[in-house]
């Protein structure tokens, strides 16, 4: 029978033709999804990757909450111009705990898949404040309700929990102090700064992120995030060289 | 409208009501100190609404069995009158960040009202809320002249509507409040994504149950892609919205997938709400109001068949496209782009199909700008499509990704296409429903055809424009070596293509302006003319029932 006899019978049938589209289209993304969960070389390994903390946890949904990745990308590609401007290419598994990832698809503003550590925490929130007080030409939107916003904390606990039931390798003691680490991290004289070292690591920048001591606000949070992007692991630093 | 449902029917209308007004308790009680809470609040509002509505008329005489020799043509009435008010809301969202983007410090300093919670509320409002409205309501309409089948009941058509429309409200309300999963056009969270997943089972369980009473033997090509569209999207949207909520009274949620799988996930759903949503389910609307329109026959049954199957098939592939140079392996990439330069061959053969339909009737595309409308459709369906698979080209996409291009690609496919053939399709369908001898003014229809088609151009050109000298400066070297331009230069030069574009845009909203005050106008004629019954069943009416 040919192909057009076949369906001449074909669409007389609802359920036959309703199944017929569910299985045509059910090919693309099994070939190409499902391999991605299990070939090993689809994510680099990177041992000394860590877990962001309570405190960067908070400042990328708040992140997320603003719609910053409508115009800033966190994916650097394999082109030459791309790697000197921004810096070494992103790697897979640098976004190995995002949930979701923030890859992007649209740079109105840079890329900022490697902006920790570029600018000071000063610059950073005179620039989310008002971004044409440090860069006369930007179209970045204000957003001084970072620094009017206290920061919520309770719920942290929660966040965590519900990430490593996707997968993100936090600890119970992560988990537990959660709230009292997200305090610390932006408290560096506080007796809770020493159990954000302790739980994640030496290098975590425990400091007053907005420049105001003593009050836990939003900007802390999206500031101490900035300050860890391309930070978590030195894995494209180590593949392709330099700093 | 009321009058139209059986006594059971207002009475299990009356118990989803309360039912849903229940779960907006729970939600407005246990969130209350969160954004979902709100939500609660807003699902109390939309389901007394309801309650009020029914009650009001609960008492009304019964339809009698005569109703059953007619069409069932209420929803569809609403659906595009909804169309339209989303139309509005959404492009005038999307011209709002247009000029956000020309003038950033033209807002006030409140967190709403900024460019990156606003953009959702005009990608969900025009898609979802003017395209998705479209399609329910035309698909119903579709639906029942091409099987010769009123719907099967009076009641799930509403459900799927209205259910459909609180999904629209509580994506964009939240948008606003900032709950956002940040998937592109998936952003609503769980709670919203587990509501769509019911209506669009109900909305599928119309399709079948009115298919299985049809009295035509052969099920039309225009409903093939509606019901491609219904399925696939019931996929895309399942399996990329599956996450992990932080409770089940807060809004938060965790995608259930990371980096490298979660980037090639979104954008299977990303790519395939284009094809699936955008492009399956409007050529479900092109198949049957263009040949309708042009009293033209379609060119070719068999380039229908294999246009819809390679849609269908080949679309799914293409996603990858969207991660080229990124972290994504590079067989994949390598697959994406090969199908998408396939598609081009299904895609053309639609277009084709479509222009073809119109040969003996140009005359009549010179003097009726609705079926121009369908016809500059079906061009610009044919350009944005060879356009895409020409920017999912690896070497292209170096150029075009990350920049204004992509913006102008996809408006040259919402405006161009999309919005082209739904006020096409909604020109000639009013004056159907509404049983009028046509639409109010044939002249505003000329009006908002040529703004239209201005605002397009003028908006596609910007983009293009800005597109290419973004990518190009980005990527120049001097002599010495070194990168040309900072990224702030490229930002720079891109600013009078901003003003360009929002302008543009302008020129396209006013259009649809204006089809909202014909369409209105066109509904108080036939109120004051008080024509009498539905459109029966089986007939073949000169109006072109």
């Amino acid at each position: 029978m040919s192909f057009f006899g076949f369906h001449y019978k074909l669409e007389r049938n609802a359920i036959g033709f309703a199944l017929a589209v569910i299985v045509m289209a059910s090919i693309g993304g099994l070939v190409e999804i499902a391999p991605l969960f299990t070939i090993d070389e689809t994510v680099e390994p990177a041992p000394d990757m860590r877990v962001y903390t309570p405190l960067e946890l908070a400042g990328r949904n708040i992140y997320i909450r603003e719609g910053c990745y409508a115009c800033h990308s966190q994916m650097i590609r394999t082109l030459r111009d791309e790697v000197e401007r921004y810096g070494p290419y992103s790697l897979a598994v640098e976004s190995k705990y995002d949930h979701p990832m923030l890859w992007g698809s649209k740079r109105t503003g840079p890329d900022i898949a490697r902006l920790g550590g570029k600018y000071s925490d000063q610059w950073h929130v005179a620039h989310l404040i008002n971004p044409r007080d440090v860069v006369a030409e930007s179209k970045m939107p204000r957003y001084g309700w970072l620094m009017r916003n206290t920061l919520e904390v309770a719920d942290l606990g929660l966040h965590l929990a519900a990430l490593r039931k996707v997968g993100v390798p936090y600890t119970d003691a992560q988990i537990a102090n959660a709230a009292r680490d997200a305090i610390g991290q932006a408290s560096p004289d506080s007796d809770a700064a020493a159990g954000v070292a302790e739980r994640y690591g030496e290098a975590t920048n425990v400091r007053v992120f907005d420049g105001e001591p003593g009050t836990l606000t939003e900007m802390d949070a999206v500031v101490a995030y900035l300050q860890i992007l391309g930070r978590l692991t030195d894995a494209a630093y180590k593949q392709q060289g330099g700093q | 409208m009321v009058a139209q449902l059986t006594q059971n029917e207002r009475f299990l209308g009356l118990l989803i009501a309360l039912l849903l007004a229940s779960i907006g308790l729970v939600m407005a009680v246990a969130g209350q100190h969160d954004p979902l809470g709100m939500h609660g609040w807003l699902i109390i509002v939309c389901a007394v609404a309801v309650i009020f509505v029914l009650a009001a008329g609960y008492y009304d005489p019964e339809p009698g069995d005569a109703r059953l020799a007619h069409y069932y043509d209420d929803p569809s009435k609403v659906g595009i009158v909804l169309a339209m008010i989303w139309a509005v809301i959404g492009m005038f969202v999307g011209d709002w960040v247009a000029w956000l983007l020309v003038y950033p410090d033209l807002t006030f300093d409140a967190a709403w009202a900024s460019f990156g919670r606003l953009r959702p509320v005009h990608t969900s409002g025009v898609i979802f809320g003017f395209g998705g409205n479209a399609l329910i309501a035309t698909s119903f309409h579709v639906l029942q002249r091409t099987t010769r089948a009123r719907l099967p009941d009076q009641l799930s058509p509403w459900f799927v509507l209205l259910g459909y429309n609180l999904f629209c409200l509580i994506a964009a309300s939240g948008y606003l409040m900032g709950v956002t999963q940040s998937k592109e056009y998936a952003e609503p969270e769980w709670y919203a994504d587990i509501w769509l997943v019911i209506v669009w089972v109900t909305y599928f369980l119309i399709f079948l149950r009115t298919l299985a009473r049809r009295r035509e033997p052969h099920i039309y090509v225009a409903n093939w892609y509606y019901m491609g569209f219904i399925l696939v999207v019931a996929i895309l949207h399942i399996v990329n919205n599956l996450a992990m909520p932080i409770s089940a009274s807060q809004a938060k949620s965790y995608s259930a997938f990371s980096g490298v799988q979660d980037a090639m996930t979104q954008w299977w759903y990303g790519h395939n709400a284009v094809a699936f949503f955008l492009t399956s389910g409007f050529l479900g609307m092109m198949y049957y109001y263009l040949p309708k329109r042009a009293g033209r026959p379609i060119f070719s049954y068999r380039l229908s068949i294999i246009s819809f199957w390679g849609i269908t098939f080949m679309y799914m592939w293409a996603g990858s496209h969207h991660l080229h140079y990124t972290a994504l392996p590079h067989w994949v990439q390598t697959l994406g782009m090969t199908f998408s330069v396939m598609l081009l061959v299904p895609s053309w053969a639609s277009a084709t199909n479509a222009l073809l339909t119109l040969n003996g009737a140009w005359h009549k595309v010179r003097d009726d700008a609705t079926l121009r409308f369908m016809m500059m459709a079906a061009i610009f369906y044919g350009l944005s499509t060879f356009e895409g698979s020409f920017m999912a080209i690896r070497a292209v996409n170096s150029l075009s990704h990350y920049t204004d291009w992509t913006v102008g690609h996809v408006h040259a496919g919402a405006l161009g296409w999309v919005a082209l053939i739904t006020f096409g399709s909604i020109y000639a369908v009013v004056p159907w429903l509404w049983k009028q001898p046509r639409m109010y003014s044939a002249g505003l229809v000329e009006w908002h055809f040529w703004l239209a088609m201005a605002g397009t151009l003028v908006y596609v050109f910007s983009m293009w424009n800005s597109g290419v000298i973004q990518g190009l400066m980005w990527r120049t070297y001097n002599e010495s070596g070194t990168l040309s331009y900072s990224f702030i230069d490229s930002l720079v030069a891109m600013h009078p293509y901003y003003f360009a574009r929002a302008f543009g845009g302008l020129l396209f909203l006013i259009g649809a302006v204006i089809g909202c005050y014909n369409i209105w106008m066109t509904i108080k004629m036939a109120a004051n003319a008080q024509t009498s019954d539905e459109a029966v069943i089986g007939t073949t009416a000169a109006a072109g029932e």
